[in-house]
């Protein structure tokens, strides 16, 4: 279960203000946020991981309250337990599509890369549909491709939360419904709780509840 | 640390042309003061160790250094003649044994050095196949001529002309090697020694040519009296000395007057050689008398002074050059700002991104220091003959 309370954030001297009065999240329930551009949809995603840092309030994930971590603290519950699909994917282009699902266990020591994880990343590849193209550069993937890269470098770790920032975005309409179920499909074979900003409307009955994310307040929503 | 350096390589490997280039600029820049050093050292070494194992040196007055130059190492600067009287003079003086020289011409790009057999004593050659020079037209040639022309004793080594478009001038002389000298690491590796006086066949002081009071053709011959005859040029002159030949072998005018480059002395003494300095002294002597190690220990300080230039230099440029590699470095980390942030977002640690930025120079400065050692290895393969043809030739 997730949990945020009186959260207020704001970059700097900016005008932006976030301010979220309580939002409660279930186990393994799929959330959507949308709202429009620059409501801070993708701010909340990286305060409840722990990228930014709210200036009040808290946000607990299983009791743990994220922001009250120290900073290696905090980097290790993240990559440990929350998946997070970036909006451009963030693949590193040197790598091939194997190595850029297996970079988390690579830069830290809280994951262990082992034949059972490269195993695992061979199954969910195949889950996919990537797994002949794991032996080539990022680069050279397709958008649904490299979509699909992103959600198996998010999912490999056995996340409890996966935090999806307009994964279906730049993609056209058969692949959005594709990706979209793959990531449904691998969500809840891991009983991840799945949190995803979109902007396509038609998507939306596909999630089990949606917040509209208007005027940088979310309404209490318990 | 091991994953740090997987993606390091792999970052490396895909940015392969940027990462040749910096690892060259840093290969460069590290192998130059070293190579120069290795070199000078190198040089030092070899003008240094025949300079101090030649006392004294008796030439034409003029460039010293040309004169050392010539008669240690061979080089192809000639210095002005003398000639046999002036070895006669130190050998009648009892003060130093006289080793004439004659280095004048070549057998290729090998010098063909006109001296006597006490050259090889003095020098403490020993002859690693056959025999020394023993009769006019044999030569004893060093290791390095022996192995790269492929030559062994018996072979034949052909003088070559001193110019090619001097149609008049003397024809090359076929001659018969006899010995080989045992490997020295000296100029003599790459010599080819013959007697002074077939050094002078060579000149065309000395030559052979048919019994002309045996001649019957009467185009060759012009006059005949009772004593002497008189024969056109279609008389046949040998180009190869043999035994059969050997005899008609004959020198024109007086030998003491035969050119030398330089005569080696040994002094008896300390005292002997003093005084044998002494009689070079004069204004009026038309010859010098130095000393090698000296002559060689003022070219080798002017060859450090310049070193030191070029060190200051090479220092200059490496600064230059850290500071680009450094600028190219700071631009790329900054270029690569969206993958740090990328991974720091994924949940990576500050240390692990240090790390991998380390990996990153570790990786390519061992491969700069690789380069750089591996081309010293090649340096100090070829040191001798680039030390050759940069400071001796």
């Amino acid at each position: 279960m997730i949990n945020i309370d009186s959260l207020e954030f704001s970059y700097g001297a900016g005008s932006f203000k976030l301010s979220v009065p309580k939002l409660t999240i279930n186990k393994s329930e799929k959330l959507a946020i949308i709202g429009p551009s620059g409501s801070g949809k993708t701010s909340l995603l990286k305060l409840i991981s722990g990228i930014l840092l709210p200036q009040k309030g808290r946000i607990s994930i299983e009791k743990v309250a994220v922001n009250q971590l120290s900073d290696p603290e905090r980097r290790d519950f993240r990559i440990t337990n929350i998946g997070f699909i970036f909006q451009d994917f963030e693949l590193l282009e040197y790598l091939n599509t194997q190595d850029n699902i297996l970079h988390p266990f690579r830069i830290t020591r809280a994951l262990k890369l082992d034949a059972e994880v490269r195993s695992r990343a061979n199954n969910l590849a195949e889950e996919l549909d990537i797994h002949d193209k794991m032996k080539r550069l990022s680069e050279t993937l397709s958008q649904g491709e490299k979509q699909r890269t992103a959600i198996c470098r998010a999912l490999l770790p056995k996340p409890k939360l996966i935090l999806a920032d307009e994964a279906t975005g730049n993609l056209d309409p058969d692949n959005k419904i594709r990706i979209l179920d793959a990531l449904f499909r691998t969500t809840d074979k891991y009983k991840a709780t799945l949190i995803a900003v979109t902007h396509d409307h038609e998507l939306l009955s596909h999630f089990d509840r949606v917040i509209d994310f208007k005027d940088y307040c979310l309404p209490n929503t318990t | 640390m091991t994953d740090s350096f997987y993606l390091a390589w792999r970052y490396i490997v895909f940015n392969r042309i940027k990462t040749i280039t910096i690892i060259t600029c840093i290969s460069l820049i590290t192998f130059l003061p070293f190579a120069l050093k290795t070199l000078l050292n190198e040089s030092e070494y070899q003008l240094m160790s025949r300079a101090n194992t030649t006392p004294l040196l008796v030439g034409a007055k003029g460039n010293a250094l040309n004169l050392v130059m010539n008669s240690l190492y061979f080089s192809k600067e000639k210095p002005d003649f003398i000639n046999m009287k002036s070895a006669e003079k130190i050998l009648d003086s009892n003060l130093a044994l006289p080793i004439p020289l004659y280095i004048r011409f070549q057998s290729r790009e090998y010098p063909i050095v006109g001296t006597a057999l006490d050259y090889f004593e003095f020098r403490q050659h020993t002859i690693a196949i056959g025999r020394p020079f023993a009769m006019l037209g044999e030569c004893l040639i060093g290791s390095d001529v022996s192995s790269r022309l492929n030559l062994a004793v018996g072979d034949s080594v052909l003088s070559s002309p001193e110019n090619l478009f001097d149609l008049a001038g003397v024809y090359p002389l076929k001659m018969t090697v006899t010995g080989i000298l045992a490997k020295t690491h000296s100029a003599d590796d790459k010599a080819i020694f013959v007697d002074l006086k077939t050094a002078w066949v060579i000149q065309g002081l000395g030559h052979g040519h048919q019994d002309i009071k045996k001649i019957q053709d009467p185009d060759s011959v012009i006059k005949r009296s009772q004593n002497l005859v008189t024969t056109s040029t279609k008389i046949k002159q040998y180009t190869e000395i043999s035994k059969d030949n050997l005899e008609s072998f004959h020198f024109h005018g007086d030998p003491s007057i035969y050119p030398l480059t330089a005569i080696i002395a040994v002094p008896q003494d300390n005292k002997s050689a003093t005084i044998l300095r002494g009689r070079y002294l004069s204004q009026q002597e038309n010859q010098q008398l130095v000393r090698p190690k000296q002559v060689i220990e003022d070219l080798l300080g002017n060859i450090f002074r310049i070193k030191d230039f070029i060190d200051a230099i090479v220092l200059i440029v490496a600064i230059a050059m850290i500071l680009a590699i450094f600028l190219v470095f700071s631009l790329s980390f900054r270029l690569r700002q969206k993958e740090i942030n990328t991974i720091s977002h994924l949940g990576c640690s500050r240390t692990t991104v240090v790390q991998l930025i380390a990996a990153e120079i570790l990786i390519i400065a061992l491969f700069s220091g690789a380069l750089c050692y591996l081309s010293l290895l090649i340096l100090q393969n070829y040191q001798t003959e680039i030390v050759h043809k940069l400071f001796i030739s």
